[in-house]
């Protein structure tokens, strides 16, 4: 492979205090690529995103060992800013969790901390994003009424508009879809497709058909392991081992 | 169906035993309230509102005392707001679990469960005498303001507490700082909580006697407070002064009452606003 992975991930083990989430997790994942991450519910898919953008530093008794490389720099070392490296992972997160504020500020939020103060520039970015995130014309004429008051799948939108206004580097995405009808659902599918051209994707999903269509890379965790990582059409038609395939076809349990 | 009756029955008997429990509540206040009303309501003009006492305060009105309740309470609340939220924000956000937490939150429990005769003592002890201040609006709102600091603290925490951990979550992972959080994110959410807290501590403090009665509050002055240095009038005071030591106890009591009944609807105006205020900013959130 002569380009460097976006994120390496090497031995990595992850303990919520004395449960070991995660176990030996070894992955590379590519720039400008989608990596679907799949497995049953509870086997620790989620632990490991948090892992990614070091969400679980906020969890008392979390501890990660190993190595996680963002660019070969290891986002565990103590020279890392944190804050610095959640602008450049972004992510939406499994509950929609939209702030108490309004439509706007919501989107707003992240580039305000970020030092964005030129009201044109807010007003337009938060456009671009609302449109990106397939939410504009539906709530254009309410962005000054709280997020709260949407629906479960346009505050989940609401979101993803939000995540990306920050404009990170790589996005993580927990279950962005679970919540959203077919056409929303469908037009997430589009922007991860749109998005890809240009960002490192990370999505969670329970969606089978979901991973299939938006992936490049699939990776099967089972019981904190991953069992099984290889490119999704590879993974889907041939998978590798019997336990992947069982999980894939439903046949599960 | 025998077992669904017994049901019906069990869930009627608890019900109405609650109901109970209720009515009970909203009698007493009614009882209390009227009880007031009927024997004050005669004192209440005008003139009573807006004038000074007269005739060793046999007669006239009680404006000192609605100003001085008014302006210590405020200055209660100068104190004990920034002091109780900041130490709100230190415990919820900051402070770890270690000793000094919990040191510090003892010390608040205990300060909360202290009598405020007590509070009284130390301010005069303080205040009045070590620090200089005389007997003051000044020496009176530092006094007050200790009092309903515990209180203030307890809703500030409450308030942020009931932030969900998902927004500060979102917020970090937005690459906000964790001052960012709480400034742009945490407190504004929890303003509606504070407000209430706020307004609640100035009626507590409208209402209180003791911590006033040693370094704020005096017996009868014939001008209206100018300065913080000034000594003031009050109406818990002045009740308690025209109850128990006035001039001719008797003759006064609808004065009493009439005070009494200010003071009350002072106290439940501010509450009510306290409400409002809440439903206002939760409604825009
Ligand atoms: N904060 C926490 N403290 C302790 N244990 C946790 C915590 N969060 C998750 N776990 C445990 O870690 C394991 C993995 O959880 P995780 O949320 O990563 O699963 P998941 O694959 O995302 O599941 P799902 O598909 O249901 O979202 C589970 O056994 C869970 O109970
Ligand atoms: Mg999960």
């Amino acid at each position: 492979m002569t380009e460097q992975a976006k994120f390496q991930i090497k031995n990595l083990n992850f303990y919520y205090g004395d449960f070991r989430a995660l176990e030996d997790i070894n992955l590379e994942l590519q720039q400008k690529q989608v990596s679907a991450l799949i497995g049953p519910s509870g086997c620790g898919k989620s632990s490991f995103l948090r892992c990614l953008n070091r969400m679980n530093d906020l969890i008392p008794a979390a501890r990660a060992e190993g190595e996680i490389l963002l660019e070969g720099q290891d986002i565990y070392s103590p020279s890392i800013d944190v804050v610095n490296l959640r602008r450049r992972v972004g992510m939406v997160f499994q509950k929609p969790n939209p702030f108490p504020k309004t439509v706007f500020d919501n989107v707003a939020y992240g580039l305000r901390v970020n030092g964005i103060r030129d009201k044109r520039l807010l007003r337009e970015k938060v456009e671009w994003n609302l449109k990106q995130a397939a939410l504009w014309e539906e709530i254009k004429d309410r962005l000054n009424q709280s997020a709260l008051g949407l629906s479960g799948g346009q505050q989940q939108r609401l979101c993803i508009a939000r995540a990306l206004a920050v404009e990170p580097e790589v996005l993580l995405m927990d279950e962005p879809a679970s919540a959203l009808d077919p056409i929303a659902t469908q037009k997430i599918e589009d922007l991860i497709h749109e998005l890809k051209k240009e960002y490192t994707i990370i999505i969670v999903t329970h969606n089978m058909q979901q991973a299939a269509r938006v992936s490049d890379i699939t990776a099967f965790f089972y019981m904190g392991r991953l069992i099984e990582t290889g490119d999704t059409e590879t993974l889907f038609t041939r998978p590798g081992l019997q336990q992947t395939e069982d999980y894939i076809t439903g046949r599960f349990g | 169906m025998k077992s669904i009756f017994k049901r019906k029955v069990s869930q009627g008997i608890a019900f109405s035993m609650f109901r109970a429990a209720a009515c009970i509540n909203v009698l007493v206040l009614a009882v209390f309230l009227g009880f007031i009303a009927i024997n004050g309501i005669s004192a209440i003009s005008w003139e009573f509102l807006t004038q000074m006492p007269r005739e060793s305060m046999t007669k006239g009105g009680i404006l000192p005392c609605i100003l001085g309740t008014i302006y210590i309470s405020l200055g209660a609340i100068l104190v004990a707001f920034p002091i109780g939220v900041g130490t709100a924000i230190y415990l919820n956000e900051f402070a770890g679990k270690g000793r000094w937490t919990r040191i510090v939150r003892m010390g608040i429990i205990n300060l909360a469960g202290v009598p405020s005769v007590v509070y009284g003592l130390f301010g005069l002890g303080f205040f009045v005498i070590m620090l200089n201040m005389g007997v003051s609006l000044l020496a009176g709102s530092l006094t007050l303001g200790a009092f309903i600091l515990p209180l203030i603290i307890g809703s500030a925490e409450e308030a942020l507490r009931n932030i969900p951990p998902s927004y500060r979550e979102a917020s970090l992972a937005l690459g906000a700082t964790k001052w960012q959080t709480i400034y742009k994110m945490v407190l504004p959410a929890a303003l509606p909580g504070m407000l209430t807290g706020l307004i609640l501590g100035v009626s507590r403090a409208a209402g209180e006697t003791a911590p006033i009665m040693f370094t704020a509050a005096v017996y009868y002055t014939g001008k209206l407070p100018s300065s913080v240095f000034d000594e003031i009038m009050a109406m818990p005071y002045h009740i308690y002064v025209l109850a128990t030591a006035g001039t001719n106890i008797s003759e006064t009591r609808h004065l009493q009452y009439g005070t009494a009944l200010v003071l009350m609807f002072l106290v439940l105006g501010l509450n009510l606003a306290a409400i409002i205020i809440r439903n206002r900013l939760q409604k825009k959130f």
